[in-house]
Parts: structure tokens; C-alpha cells; sequence
């Protein structure tokens, strides 16, 4: 089984590789968008503060979201998809196999080239800190998350605003305390409650997601 | 006791039984509610800090009650359905839907219009307030999904299995964004929670909020009964039953 | 209290007035939406009826 997640993983990232372009498209988009902010206030550094956990936050879950299409359209396309249901191995473990994928291409990334937008967006140091954190904790919940709305979507015709519609409103908590994590930070004050509720979010995300997805692949596949 | 279950859950045997029940739940929500808005416009006594615009609670806070009490329906009879194959109940769950929605809204604008005499302001940011917009974006997915899949069963099932992640994520969110709110608490304490309810106040409140539950059942039986119609439009149960009209 | 006071809700009138008039709204709608769904699902229905009883008789013929 551990054969199976693994060379799933290893296939998923070799694919996603070959075509190196498309995944920094996500990443641009994410320092786009967070860039797009100072040139369209005045960008004082206080007022920049201020806005900046929000901001990064926003722009991050929806680079996730973009992404979220590769994690099963071409598998669903080229029949991949049915071929992994037809697994003897648990549906749930080649999820998550692919929904790690995913996050390493997508989230990690991410959470890499924050610090530079922290930077941007004149955050104190204590708060860029944090900042990593909370992504770190909190982007592998937008792509287990997500990939439940994918799952469902994934055999509709241009349905990525429907996905945003059905997952946005399933990311708002993490975006909540996300976001207000690094605000408090940059205060100074201590962040320990949220990183918390956060790392609960993605246990529970880790134990759920997975199985709600592999019940929406069935029930996508039943078609 | 199975065969008995699934004679009563055949989409046939509750068009023929829902018919009846209509009535009994209608005229009472409307006895009931009648009698609770007589009690919370004339009898109930003028509040001491909110005045008389504290009356409006009579149908928000009952309108919010029902936007979560259909979503759980909502989201149970989705349950039901996705485990135990039951037909009934994904009908069930795809007709409470556009009212969970409406009621979501009720309570949203009538807390909007309760709100701009309190704060000033006809929209703020509280824990209330936006649990209710985030649930109207549930409703509003739940929907979309529904009418996004062509396959009957596999979208009852598809937005069935959404219902559920939502149910789980109601308690997550509403927590979250009540903790979020008192983060952001100006000097005005939120007056949406109801610390001191007189009696007199109280009775009213609860006649509308059980008046509006039996409205629900009326018009979701109504709902559920063109939804057996209109998928099951090609059996003969349907068939005879049209021509007969 | 007299009717003028009723009605002028201690000056909270609109709001208390529109968020009622909103309920009625509201729960109209849900009654009224029912009762067309069913009509309109009941229409096609008779159309659908009427239609293969003519593609019955056509291949008859």
C-alpha cells in the first residue's frame, strides 16, 4: 500500500515536471495579485501593514484555487481516474498521494516566496515568521479541501466557478485564522491559539478529506 | 422491517400520504403564527434600551432558526439517501433547499434592518450576520451542484455528499467567525444575543419559531410531492395518475 | 397604545414595518413557487403524454 501512495506520488510529480511552465503559473499569479494591492492605494508602509495578512491570505487561497483543477482533470480525461478506483489499493491513499502532490507544486511553493511579499508589504519580521507558519499549516488544508470540491466538479463542464462557489465558503475559517495569526503577530502579541486551531484543522482535514473525496470520485465515476 | 421501510419511503406512497398532512400544517403555522404576531406586536412591552425596534426579533431570529434547522434537514435527508439508496430523501433534500435559502436571506436583511437602528450601520461585520452569508454561500453551492449534474442520482448524490461536508463545517465556521467577531468589537456590545428575554417576549419568539417549522413542512411536502412527480414522470404511477386529472 | 403610536413603531417604523413586510414576501413566495413548480411539472408531464400517444399513432399507421 505504502508502494502504491508512494509510486502515485512519484508519477504525479514526474507529470506535473514535464510541463514546468504551467506550475509556476500559480506562484505568478500569487505575487501578481499580492502586487496588485500597493499600486492601487497609496502604498505608505503602515497602510500596507495593515492590509498585508489579508491580503497575502486572500491571494494565497486563490492560487490554491486556480490550481486545483490539474489535481484530477487530466487523470479524469485520460481515463487515469477509473483506472485508480479499479485499484486494489484504498481510494483514500492514492488521494492523498495526489492531494500531497499537489500541495508540494502548489502550497509549498507558496509558502516559499512569502516572506518576499511579506517583505512587500511591509511586514515586521515576527510577523513574516508567523506567516510561514500559518501557510505551512494552512495550505496542505486548502488542497485536502479542495480536492473534496474538485472531486465533484471535476466531470462538469466549465465548472471552476462552480468549484470556487463550493469551496470558498469551506475555507473561510482557515482564512480567519490564518490571516488574523500574522495581524496579531505583527502586533507582537502571541500567536499560539491560532497556529493551534490550525494544526487541528489540518489533522482533521487529513483524517476527512480524503474519505469525502474518494466518495465523490465514486460517485463523479458512477456517471 | 425492511420492506416496510421501503413501502413507506416509495416516492408513490408518500404522494398519496403527504396530501392529507398539507392542511393540518398549514392552518396551524398560520393559527400559530397569527397568534405569536398578535402576542409580539401588541402584548409584548416595549423594550427598555432597544425601543420598538426590538421587534423585529419576532422574525429574525425565527428566520435564523430555520436557515440552520433546513440546512441539518437538509443535510440528514442527503445522508439518508447517500447511505441507504432512499430515494424519498434525496427529494427531500433537493426540496428544502431554495427554502433554507430564502429564510437565510430573511434573516440576513431583517438583521440588516434590525442592525442599522442598533449600530447605526445596515450592514456590520458580526459573528450573526456573517455565519448567515456564509450559510446562504452554502445553500447557494448546494444548489448550483444540484442543477450543475444531469444525472439525477449522481447529482442528489454529489450535492448530498457537499450537505454533509457543509454540516461538518457549520460548527467550524460559526466558531470561527464568533471568534473572529469578538477580536473586532468596537465599544457596542452586539445586542443580537438576547441576555435578558422577558417572558412576555419570550412566548412570541417561540410561537413564531414553531409557526415557521410548520410552514416549512407544508411547503416542503408540497416540494417533495412535484419533485416525486417530475422524476418519476415516465412510471406509471405518475402516468395514471396524471391522466386522471 | 393608539394606532398612530402602533404604526410609527416609536420611530422605528420603516424598519420594523419592512422587515415584516419582508417576511410576508418571503412566505408568499414559498407558497406561491410550490403551487407553479407543481403546475408546470404537471403540464409537461400531459405533454409528454400527448406527444408519445401521437408517435404511437404515426407509427401505426
Amino acid at each position: 500500500m505504502f508502494n502504491a501512495f508512494s509510486h502515485l506520488l512519484i508519477r504525479d510529480l514526474r507529470l506535473a515536471l514535464r510541463n514546468r511552465h504551467e506550475l509556476a503559473n500559480p506562484l505568478i499569479f500569487f505575487v501578481l495579485v499580492v502586487s496588485l494591492f500597493p499600486l492601487a492605494v497609496t502604498p505608505t508602509p503602515d497602510a500596507l501593514r495593515a492590509m498585508a495578512p489579508g491580503v497575502i491570505w486572500v491571494s494565497a487561497l486563490l492560487a490554491v484555487l486556480l490550481s486545483l483543477d490539474r489535481l484530477f482533470k487530466q487523470d479524469y480525461e485520460d481515463g487515469s481516474l477509473d483506472q485508480l478506483m479499479l485499484s486494489p489499493n484504498p481510494l483514500m491513499i492514492l488521494v492523498l498521494a495526489k492531494v500531497l502532490a499537489h500541495w508540494l507544486l502548489t502550497g509549498l511553493p507558496l509558502v516559499i516566496i512569502a516572506p518576499l511579499l511579506g517583505l512587500f508589504m511591509s511586514l515586521p519580521m515576527e510577523a513574516v515568521n508567523v506567516l510561514i507558519y500559518s501557510l505551512l499549516l494552512g495550505t496542505p488544508v486548502l488542497s485536502l479541501v479542495g480536492a473534496i470540491g474538485v472531486s465533484l466538479t471535476v466531470a462538469v463542464n466549465r465548472g471552476g466557478v462552480l468549484l470556487s462557489l463550493i469551496i470558498l465558503p469551506l475555507y473561510i475559517p482557515i482564512l480567519i485564522f490564518g490571516a488574523n495569526a500574522v495581524d496579531v503577530a505583527a502586533d507582537g502579541m502571541p500567536v499560539r491559539g491560532q497556529l493551534l486551531f490550525l494544526g487541528a484543522v489540518l489533522a482533521l482535514a487529513l483524517s476527512l478529506a480524503p474519505l469525502a473525496t474518494a466518495v465523490a470520485l465514486r460517485i463523479t465515476a458512477s456517471r | 422491517m425492511w420492506n416496510w421501510i421501503q413501502r413507506f419511503s416509495s416516492p408513490k406512497y408518500f404522494y398519496a400520504m403527504s396530501a392529507a398532512l398539507i392542511p393540518w400544517f398549514a392552518i396551524s403555522a398560520l393559527l400559530i403564527g397569527v397568534y405569536g404576531l398578535y402576542l409580539g406586536l401588541f402584548v409584548a412591552p416595549t423594550d427598555y434600551q432597544q425601543g420598538e425596534s426590538y421587534r423585529i426579533i419576532f422574525v429574525h431570529v425565527p428566520a435564523a432558526w430555520m436557515s440552520l434547522f433546513i440546512y441539518m434537514v437538509m443535510a440528514i435527508s442527503a445522508g439518508i439517501g447517500l447511505i441507504w439508496q432512499i430515494r424519498l430523501a434525496d427529494m427531500v433534500a433537493a426540496a428544502s433547499a431554495p427554502i433554507g435559502a430564502s429564510f437565510t436571506f430573511l434573516a440576513l436583511v431583517t438583521g440588516m434592518l434590525w442592525g442599522k437602528p442598533m449600530w447605526g450601520a445596515y450592514w456590520v461585520w458580526d459573528a450573526r450576520l456573517t455565519s448567515e452569508l456564509i450559510l446562504l454561500f452554502l445553500y447557494f453551492g448546494y444548489m448550483a451542484l444540484q442543477s450543475a449534474i444531469e444525472d439525477q442520482r449522481s447529482a442528489d448524490k454529489a450535492s448530498g455528499l457537499l450537505a454533509i461536508v457543509g454540516v461538518v463545517n457549520i460548527p467550524i465556521i460559526h466558531y470561527s467567525v464568533e471568534w473572529w467577531n469578538t477580536l473586532h468589537q468596537g465599544a457596542t456590545v452586539t445586542k443580537f444575543d438576547k441576555p435578558s428575554m422577558h417572558i412576555d417576549m419570550l412566548i412570541p419568539l417561540l410561537l413564531m419559531a414553531v409557526a415557521f417549522k410548520l410552514f416549512y413542512a407544508a411547503v416542503v411536502l408540497v416540494r417533495t410531492r412535484n419533485e416525486a412527480l417530475y422524476r418519476d414522470r415516465n412510471r406509471r404511477w405518475v402516468r395514471e395518475l396524471i391522466e386522471r386529472m | 397604545m393608539n394606532w398612530s403610536e402602533f404604526f410609527n413603531m416609536g420611530g422605528y417604523a420603516f424598519f420594523v414595518w419592512t422587515s415584516y413586510a419582508l417576511t410576508l414576501i418571503v412566505v408568499m413566495a414559498n407558497i406561491i413557487s410550490p403551487i407553479m413548480q407543481r403546475k408546470k411539472v404537471i403540464s409537461r408531464i400531459k405533454r409528454a403524454i400527448k406527444r408519445e400517444q401521437l408517435q404511437k399513432q404515426n407509427s401505426v399507421k
